[in-house]
């Protein structure tokens, strides 16, 4: 439903946008981003460098960012979406260009005092385009071939940029948070069920087809997917993490070994203990209970976020919360299933714990458009 | 875009439809992760506890063994040895007291130190070692393994300890290491790893310091599998660090050692430098300490006596400390005057023993005066009448530039701490720092190296050099890293006129050699090692006309921090230059009695590789120089007069 149809007068405007701000939701995420200040801290060997101090300071910037965000009326960051998306695309190609190279992959551009991953702002302007579009589209052509192809269109595109940096955890969070957006805006069963029915197909054909006369990819093509779906078949390589995951995870038991107690995690056998890893030490020092906790809260966040789309009128503010609440479900649900040996190993961060400016700072501005999109809602 | 109400609401009905179906499939899958977490650490919580404990497999930081310091033979400066300590991981012990008793009935434990170790032990993450006792001998290490099985979570361990074989000698070159501390941390931006090793030792200062980036070297790692008890059950993998680089010095540690000798019951500073390549062979400052002292800490017992003494021997006299140059800096006062032609061939100043200068009387130290003088004469007789009024003809700002391109008043570049750039004053300079105008007093009291002016004893040997040499000598203590000699390149001239330099060098040798000269009795009657230089007497207060009436004329008579300083700079052999020395000692007197024989000495010592004949000394002296030198070689470590720690 547009905004014309409503007075604009019962929205508040100024400064007292302040008291009309989701509070419960904002509080939420500083207590998510709390429990990660606490475990950088420790898993730094109870220090405050190197993570735990500018994690503080880029948390107080992107809070303050996700409140003038807030401010801004929603229907101008819907005016706004497609610029948006384009210079993200454009970003995305820049980094091939220019990025930087760390680890192997082309993910950053260096803005001086911070470093950008442009696959980051993505997922988000990604949602506010597709959201933008249905918005825009009318209902009963939604489920029409050729306004299917289009946003199919519009998620390829970033997609295979990000994969060819190589980043394959965040193209397949974009293929998911894209598939996800269309869905909720209403498209026909029949194409999902399609898409499934020939993914399944495809595999089960490639399956088959291995040691066959029409075997369809290569022997060192199917060993890689081996170790990508069964990593403890290379137990010194991907397989060496997840397992000691597992051990840190576990030994942890109901209540935990206690803050800085823990010893699995700090012993430094994961390379990555204060980025993607840092669940392990969640679970190991608070045990059953702190893993546990921090789910509820991530539980909290997405009924939040599903209970004021529901609640909103107004068809962009509805898609781009719920967008933005799938995107931070994809982040933690990959994340946690990875660490606890449920999913193979993928680069994806656990939001708002793990250390890394970006993430944090796209996923506070993310949350500042939902919290805009409640301000600013149809009353 | 006006649209249908009913469309509206119809498309809002199908949203919150699919809106709770995915929410829903989102909860089902938190609810499937809360299960698995669930499974992990409670069903299955007791199997990886088990594992964690039995079986854990954690990686250490192996420490690099940190690079060794030679001189340029070779010989050992800086050396690591093992050293064993006793480590205790609470977790393993169990009961801690019950651990300690048994210890402390095998090994001598002081019950202070126990106090606080087993403070620190409840205090640090019970998977920790912590250290119990440090330099144990290898008996009670063998004791502890011995009963070992008595002693649960108790291991003897060893590690790399720095050891300085020549003690004093190099304490102002290499310096010293030290334990990794708070300071050292905050220091860096980005601190290595390896340095929050328990017991990791950094350098402190000088070439430890300054060096620390090629020293100290990579950490290596290994993973370990270790089982309830901590004991380590095997390696799995192992990936090897990089020792740190050997360094070596340009300096001669046997001379070195013989200087220090030399310099035994004087507050004072020797620097020697190799006129063909700027090699420091000798850079001693006494007293001296023994950084050995500090490694493993120092206790104030120790440290107060060095603090407070008024010898200073924790300064470093070579390059940290600055004195006016006295009657030394003529040579650059000279310089100046014949570079820019205020000197004719056969010009002469008469001296009647001061000279007033804008209503103020300057004077000679010699105050009957020295008649008509030269520039040859004046430096012989270090008169100084001659000097004000050479100044006067060519202003302070030519004095200055001429002294930087000798390399006073700059900083020279050498991995020591604290080097001290000196002073060369200019008019800029007073206006700025001391907000007050240029007086023309100011020219003539620098004309003679007092004043503002400021030289390290390491300054005026390069000078020295530079003026034996006539080539742009530039100090280096680094000869080589792992064996790859350090830059060598050929070193420029000075751009100065040859024959001016030629001079100088005439000069200095008449100061030395001329039965009038300042410096006549520290000559050298060897053929081969003539020795040419300038004597020089730092004032470090006027005598007061009040002491003088009570008959305070000369140095003897006041208390020994209130008398002046004697400096000489010298370099031998005339012909052929080989070593530019330079000596101060604090409150020695006069340079031609205090300062002069050390140079003398040292340069000959330096000159022959050992001991020198007899027959280099004027035949009077030689009976006192025999005496001397056994009295040094009993000084002296018994290794560096056989050579025998030679690598």
């Amino acid at each position: 439903m547009s905004y014309l149809e409503y007075t604009v007068k019962s929205v508040p405007v100024g400064l007292r946008k302040i008291f009309f701000l989701n509070w419960p939701l904002a509080l939420l995420l500083a207590s998510v981003c709390g429990i990660g200040f606490l475990m950088l801290y420790s898993v730094a060997g109870g220090s405050f460098t190197p993570w735990a101090e500018p994690q503080m300071k880029r948390f107080a910037l992107g809070f303050v960012l996700m409140i003038a965000v807030a401010f801004v009326p929603i229907w101008l960051w819907r005016n706004l979406s497609g610029l948006a998306y384009g210079g993200s695309v454009v970003l995305l190609i820049a980094v091939e260009l220019v990025g930087d190279s760390r680890k192997g992959s082309q993910r950053w551009i260096d803005l001086g005092f911070m470093d950008l991953q442009p696959s980051e702002l993505m997922k988000i302007t990604l949602v506010m385009f597709l959201a933008a579009y249905y918005d825009w589209l009318p209902a009963k052509k939604v489920s029409r071939p050729f306004w299917v192809f289009l946003p199919v269109v519009i998620i390829f595109l970033p997609t295979a940029l990000v994969l060819k940096q190589p980043d394959l955890g965040t193209s397949i969070l974009l293929l998911a948070a894209g598939g996800g957006l269309m869905f909720l805006a209403g498209v026909h069963w029949a194409y999902f069920t399609a898409v499934l029915a020939a993914g399944i197909g495809l595999i089960t054909a490639v399956f088959q087809s291995r040691g066959t006369t029409w075997q369809l990819i290569n022997d060192y093509q199917y060993r890689r997917i081996d170790t990508f779906l069964d990593p403890s078949a290379e137990p010194l390589g991907a397989g060496y993490h997840i397992t000691q995951s597992k051990i840190a995870l576990g030994s942890g038991g109901w209540t935990g070994r206690g803050f800085m107690q823990g010893t699995q995690s700090r012993l430094n056998f994961l390379p990555e203990k204060h980025t993607d890893f840092i669940f392990t030490t969640l679970a190991e020092e608070f045990g059953f209970i702190g893993g546990m906790s921090l789910l509820g809260l991530y539980a909290l966040i997405i009924l939040f976020c599903v209970a004021t789309a529901v609640l909103n009128k107004d068809r962009f503010s509805s898609l781009l919360t719920l967008g933005i609440a799938l995107n931070f479900f994809l982040f933690f649900a990959v994340n946690m299933s990875m660490v606890m040996g449920m999913a193979p190993v993928v680069g994806v961060p656990l939001p708002l714990v793990s250390y890394g400016g970006s993430a944090m700072l796209v996923l506070l501005l993310a949350f500042g458009l939902v919290q805009s999109a409640h301000i600013h809602r149809p009353r | 875009m006006r649209r249908n109400r009913a469309e509206n609401d119809a498309s809002h009905t199908r949203l919150t439809r699919r809106a709770a179906l995915l929410g829903g499939a989102q909860l089902l899958f938190m609810g499937g992760l809360a299960a698995r977490m669930r499974y992990l650490q409670v069903d299955q919580a007791d199997q990886f506890r088990l594992l964690a404990e039995e079986n854990r497999i954690n990686i250490r930081l192996i420490p690099p063994a940190r690079g060794e310091i030679f001189d340029r033979n070779g010989i050992r400066l800086a050396q690591n040895v093992p050293s064993y300590r006793i480590v205790m991981v609470r977790e393993d012990a169990g009961d801690v007291d019950m651990v300690m008793d048994r210890l402390a009935a095998i090994i001598t434990l002081d019950p202070e130190a126990r106090e606080r170790v087993v403070a620190e032990i409840k205090r640090s993450a019970p998977f920790l070692p912590v250290t119990i006792v440090d330099d144990v001998s290898w008996d009670d290490v063998s004791r502890v393994s011995v009963n070992a099985p008595a002693l649960p979570g108790i291991t003897p361990e060893v590690g790399l300890t720095r050891v300085y074989p020549r003690g004093p000698d190099f304490a102002h070159v290499v310096g010293r290491v030290g334990r990794v501390s708070q300071a050292d941390l905050d220091a860096l931006e980005d601190p290595d790893q390896v340095l929050r090793i328990p017991r990791f030792q950094i350098g402190k200062i000088n070439v430890e310091a300054r060096e620390e980036g090629l020293l100290r070297g990579t950490a290596g790692t290994k993973q370990v599998e270790v089982n309830a008890t901590g004991r380590v059950m095997r390696e799995l993998a192992r990936r090897e660090g990089e020792s740190g680089k050997d360094l070596q010095l340009t300096v001669d540690a046997k001379l070195q050692s013989y200087v220090q000798a030399r310099l035994t019951g004087e507050s004072a500073a020797v620097v020697m430098i190799d006129c063909q390549n700027g090699d420091l062979v000798s850079l001693a400052s006494a007293p001296s300490y023994d950084p050995n002292l500090f490694i493993g800490g120092i206790s104030s017992k120790d440290y107060n006596p060095l603090l407070n003494s008024i010898y200073r021997p924790l300064v470093n006299k070579t390059v940290q400390g600055t004195y006016p140059p006295g009657s030394t800096f003529k040579m650059m006062t000279a310089m100046a005057a014949l570079e820019a032609g205020l000197i004719g061939p056969d010009e002469t100043v008469y001296c009647p023993g001061h000279l007033d200068v804008a209503g103020r009387r300057f004077h000679c130290w010699k105050r009957a005066g020295h008649g008509w003088v030269d520039l040859e004469t004046s430096l012989k007789q270090s008169c100084d009448v001659y000097y004000y009024d050479l100044a006067l003809k060519v202003g302070i700002e030519n004095i200055s530039a001429m002294a930087n391109s000798f390399g006073l008043g700059i900083k020279h570049e050498l991995a020591l701490s604290s080097v001290a750039a000196g002073l060369t004053p200019t008019k800029a300079w007073k206006k700025a720092n001391r907000g007050a105008d240029w007086v023309i007093g100011d020219t003539v009291n620098s004309s003679i190296g007092q004043g503002f002016m400021l030289a390290s004893p390491l300054q005026l040997a390069v000078m020295t050099a530079r003026i034996a040499s006539g080539r742009e000598i530039i100090p280096r203590l680094i000869k080589s890293v792992d064996g790859v000699e350090t830059d060598n390149a050929e070193i420029p001239l000075l751009s100065m006129n040859d024959n001016n330099l030629r001079k100088m060098r005439r000069a200095m040798y008449e100061v030395v050699n001329d039965r009038r000269g300042t410096a006549y009795r520290s000559r050298i009657i060897a053929e081969d090692m003539r020795m040419a230089g300038k004597t020089g007497t730092s004032q470090v207060r006027n005598i007061t006309t009040a002491e003088r009436a009570r008959g305070v004329t000369s140095n003897n008579d006041l208390p020994w921090e209130r008398r002046d300083h004697a400096l000489f700079v010298s370099f031998a052999p005339y012909d052929n230059p080989r070593f530019a020395v330079s000596v101060l000692v604090e409150h020695g007197g006069g340079g031609s009695t205090a300062a002069a024989p050390i140079a003398r000495d040292v340069l000959l010592q330096a000159l022959a590789g050992g001991d020198p004949p007899l027959e280099a000394y004027p035949a009077g002296d030689r009976d006192r120089i025999q005496e001397q030198q056994e009295k040094l070689r009993a000084l002296q470590p018994q290794a560096a007069l056989d050579g025998k720690d030679q690598a």
